[in-house]
């Protein structure tokens, strides 16, 4: 289980760059460039705010699984 | 348990339930009446209100909870559980009264949506704070095996709130004559917080402080920098994101679909009468919420990590066939038209003395008792056609949309009914409140909050590319994060510790 728990962690990495990359090519550039008001506000929430939070969570929480911070019966996990 | 005990956790629950319902009850009537509150505040003809009251939706919702979430965490692993979460009953009861009080637009020009922005801000501040006190402080009393059954009753409280929040408006709007209501009648709802406010905030002050807090202050074992050591510490932060992403993102999505976009499709994709779909939302809501205290209860006997997986894993299978049934229920191409009862109706809209709009209506009846109503309206100015569908449905589809609704609820109960417990065992006292609120603001106000935006473009595009099934694709999105979720809940999730007073 341990070592799918690391293996996992690239897994977590690539979805992490994959998420950035999707998310402000598909969602965040479209709005910010839309010319509707609405959608620059929510697009520059998604591209400075929303995504930052979960990209920058998910490359991290890979890296952990990776250095097998999750392999250890610790309290929680 | 003696039954002066038993008494206490009573009051214990009803007063951080009843304060935290009220929270949710403040957050949404602004939602529910945001069409008269911006016809009042943000005028749509200028571009600068217009501009703030988007701030204002986005901004409390996504934006401004997790940092409240920080604030109050912090304050709660500081100071202690009650006077923090009184401070948020407070405030936000305080900034829903004061939003009731401000003039119009008209009256006092930029200064009214600036004020209601910055009110609304401290809403969303006070409601980040506001649920991880509640929770905590109720986990902190509870005994070891009523942990989840005692905690599932703050997590009934944002769909009562939800109840409320409409029972209130509803009462007003009928107890006032329309000109009323439009005129300072939208006001009450506000105002009618601080009287809830009051009495929620007098029974909480007789409260005593979470006993498990209280030894851990008297032994000098707070934290003295608890966001520090909730996220600049490894061993810690580790934690947070597992309960982000092996938790919390999974029952964010799952509690926007069933509450919100079910809502959402049912009025906009199968263009489903508001009024039924109301009041049909509103019965699956109140038959699903009792759900919530049963899978709280019933993680206590199993296990709380299993109930929202499994409610995670039958969301994800389920998702595309429940929505398929609805959309092909009530679809009229599936029904029989009643010969000869189709009927279109033409009138002239005069605005100002000058020739608006043409409007065609054309309804048709069918053998099962649906309306189909089609309206459509041409500007005689710019000659530009838009066009509204809407369907009246009958008892017995009605019935069956009450059913696949309620079925959703129940995935939420499985998912959000334990995760109180769940995330209070996962961190230590001294930095519970910050750690546990975090995430819980992250995965709902982030995850849950981009729903809306992420289906929407997925269907639209699904659309444009002449995808038969394209409203079935937004669903994508919750069965995307649901599944990921699940993956890391499996796997990385052990879940066996329920001791909290480490």
């Amino acid at each position: 289980m341990n070592l799918i728990k690391k293996l996992l962690g690239i897994i977590w990495l690539a979805l992490g760059v994959a998420v950035g990359y999707f998310g402000i090519t598909i969602l965040g550039i479209p709005k910010l460039s839309s010319g509707k008001q609405d959608d620059f506000v929510f697009g520059a929430i998604i591209c400075f705010i929303l995504l930052p939070i979960v990209v920058g969570g998910l490359l991290v929480f890979g890296k952990y699984a990776l250095q097998g911070e999750y392999d250890t019966a610790n309290k929680g996990n | 348990m003696t039954t002066a005990k038993k008494s206490s956790l009573i009051s214990i629950i009803g007063a951080s339930s009843v304060g935290t319902m009220i929270e949710w009850y403040d957050f949404y009537i602004f939602g529910s009446l945001a069409t008269i509150i911006s016809t009042k505040f943000f005028p749509q003809e200028n571009p600068t209100a217009a501009f703030l009251s988007t701030l204002a939706t986005f901004a409390a919702g996504f934006v401004v909870r997790p940092f409240g979430a920080l604030f109050f965490g912090r304050l709660g692993d500081l100071i202690g559980r009650k006077y923090t979460f009184m401070v948020t009953l407070v405030l936000m009861g305080g900034a829903t009264f004061l939003i009731g009080c401000i003039p119009s637009y008209e009256s006092i020009g930029f200064m009214a949506p600036v004020l209601v922005l910055l009110l609304r801000l401290l809403q969303g501040l006070a409601l980040g704070g506001e649920y991880g006190g509640a929770a905590t402080y109720v986990a902190e009393h509870a005994p070891n095996n009523q942990r989840g059954f005692m905690t599932s009753w703050i997590q009934t409280t944002a769909t009562v709130g939800l109840f409320v929040s409409l029972l209130v408006i509803m009462g007003t709007r009928a107890a006032l004559s329309v000109e009323d209501f439009e005129r300072w009648g939208w006001r009450v709802p506000f105002w009618v917080s601080i009287l809830m406010v009051l009495v929620s905030y007098l029974i909480r002050k007789n409260m005593h402080e979470s006993p498990v807090f209280a030894k851990a202050k008297a032994e000098g074992k707070t934290s003295t920098n608890p966001l520090k050591e909730s996220f600049g510490n490894k061993l810690n932060f580790k934690f947070v994101l597992l309960a982000l992403f092996g938790a919390v993102m999974g029952q964010g999505v799952i509690w926007y679909t069933g509450q919100f976009y079910a809502m959402s499709f049912l009025e906009k994709t199968m263009n489903i009468n508001k009024e039924q779909v109301d009041s049909l939302m509103f019965i699956a809501l109140i038959l699903g919420t009792p759900f919530f205290l049963v899978f709280g209860w019933l993680s206590d006997k199993i296990g709380r990590k299993w109930i929202m997986m499994a409610g995670m894993l039958i969301a994800i299978i389920s998702y595309r066939p429940i929505y398929e049934k609805m959309y092909q229920t009530t679809l009229v191409g599936n029904k029989t038209e009643i010969l000869g009862s189709s009927k279109t109706q033409a009138i002239l809209k005069i605005e100002q003395n000058q020739q608006a709009d043409s409007i065609f209506t054309t309804t048709k009846n069918y053998t099962d008792g649906t309306l189909y109503t089609e309206v459509k309206k041409v500007d005689l100015n710019t000659q530009l056609t838009s066009t509204k569908n809407t369907i009246n449905i009958n008892k017995s589809d009605r019935n069956s949309l009450i059913w696949l609704v309620f079925v959703q609820v129940l995935f939420v109960t499985m998912v959000y009914g334990p995760i109180a417990a769940f995330l209070v065992e996962m961190f230590p006292t001294k930095i519970r409140y910050t750690s546990m609120s975090l995430p819980y603001h992250i995965g709902n106000g982030v995850f849950g909050g981009l729903l809306p935006a992420v289906a929407t473009y997925l269907a639209s595009n699904a659309k444009s590319n002449g995808d038969a099934q394209w409203y079935l694709e937004g669903l994508w999105y919750p069965i995307a994060v649901a599944a990921v979720c699940l993956v890391i809940g499996v796997i990385y999730i052990n879940g066996k510790d329920k001791e909290i007073t480490d």
